[in-house]
């Protein structure tokens, strides 16, 4: 992958009802950035499926469908990177309690497979707790060629 | 489009053609219905045909493993066939690919659940 050096820089800041439409929406508004980013179709799947899985872990296992409750959700890309923030008003977790989905007694497990292909198709990721309470999630795909 | 299943039956085994987006909501709810509605009917040879599957998430890799636990838990067989190269790709690094009866041919499909 070569930098796109005619990519004009965009960056987009959302504050979205906790809903499925919102998940959809995000992966909409986002995957067409990374597109216009120079990213390939593979890429864009894998984007898109990352922003995906964690827009609903947001509205989801965070907000928990409150509609009282927004999802902050943010992208920006520059000639280098696409970077993708979303934040919830939930209550928080424990990071280390997310089991491993690729250990034998978790391979049959309905759920819990959301992190670990965020992780997959993502150069960076990062989790923290908000001071308001809150989990915010950077996600990070670099968009040229190291 | 979300997913839209349609049932055939070949001898035994009932072939589900999916198609569209199994994803959390109704997408994975319809292939959750679908699924236990055949086991309520007693179809337990069960031929999943993702061939025209665009996208699949968690939620929907979630809808696949519960499908099979059911059905191998009630005497049953489920498989997958024409899984297109995401599908795949997303089963292999779950490494859920070697759990399932994947399939490229139809025929030879029906003919593995005798």
């Amino acid at each position: 992958m070569q930098e796109n050096a005619s990519h004009k820089p965009e960056e987009v800041e959302q504050f979205l009802e906790s809903t499925l439409e919102s998940v959809d929406a995000a992966e909409e508004l986002a995957v067409g950035m990374a597109q216009r980013a120079g990213l390939d179709e593979d890429e864009l799947m894998k984007v898109g499926m990352a922003i995906r899985e964690s827009m609903v872990n947001a509205v989801v296992h965070g907000n928990r469908y409150n509609a009282n409750k927004k999802v902050r959700f943010s992208v920006s890309t520059d000639a280098e990177r696409l970077v993708v923030q979303v934040g919830d008003e939930g209550e928080g977790f424990d990071f280390n309690s997310i089991p491993d989905p690729l250990a034998p007694e978790n391979l049959m497990r309905t759920s819990g497979r959301g992190i670990f292909l965020i992780r997959s198709f993502m150069d960076d990721f990062q989790m923290r707790h908000l001071e308001t309470g809150g989990t915010e999630v950077t996600l990070v795909k670099n968009l040229v060629s190291k | 489009m979300s997913v839209k299943l349609t049932t055939r039956q070949v001898g035994d085994v009932t072939v589900v053609d999916v198609a569209g987006r199994i994803t959390l909501g109704e997408g994975s709810a319809t292939v959750r219905d679908a699924m236990r509605d055949m086991v309520s009917k007693s179809q337990k040879k069960i031929l999943l045909n993702l061939g025209e599957v665009s996208y699949i998430d968690s939620s929907g890799i979630g809808e696949l493993v519960s499908g099979f636990t059911t059905v191998t838990n009630s005497g049953g067989a489920l498989k997958l066939l024409n899984l297109n190269k995401r599908v795949k790709d997303l089963l292999q690094i779950t490494k859920l690919y070697t759990v399932f009866d994947v399939h490229d041919d139809e025929a030879s499909a029906i003919r593995s659940f005798t």
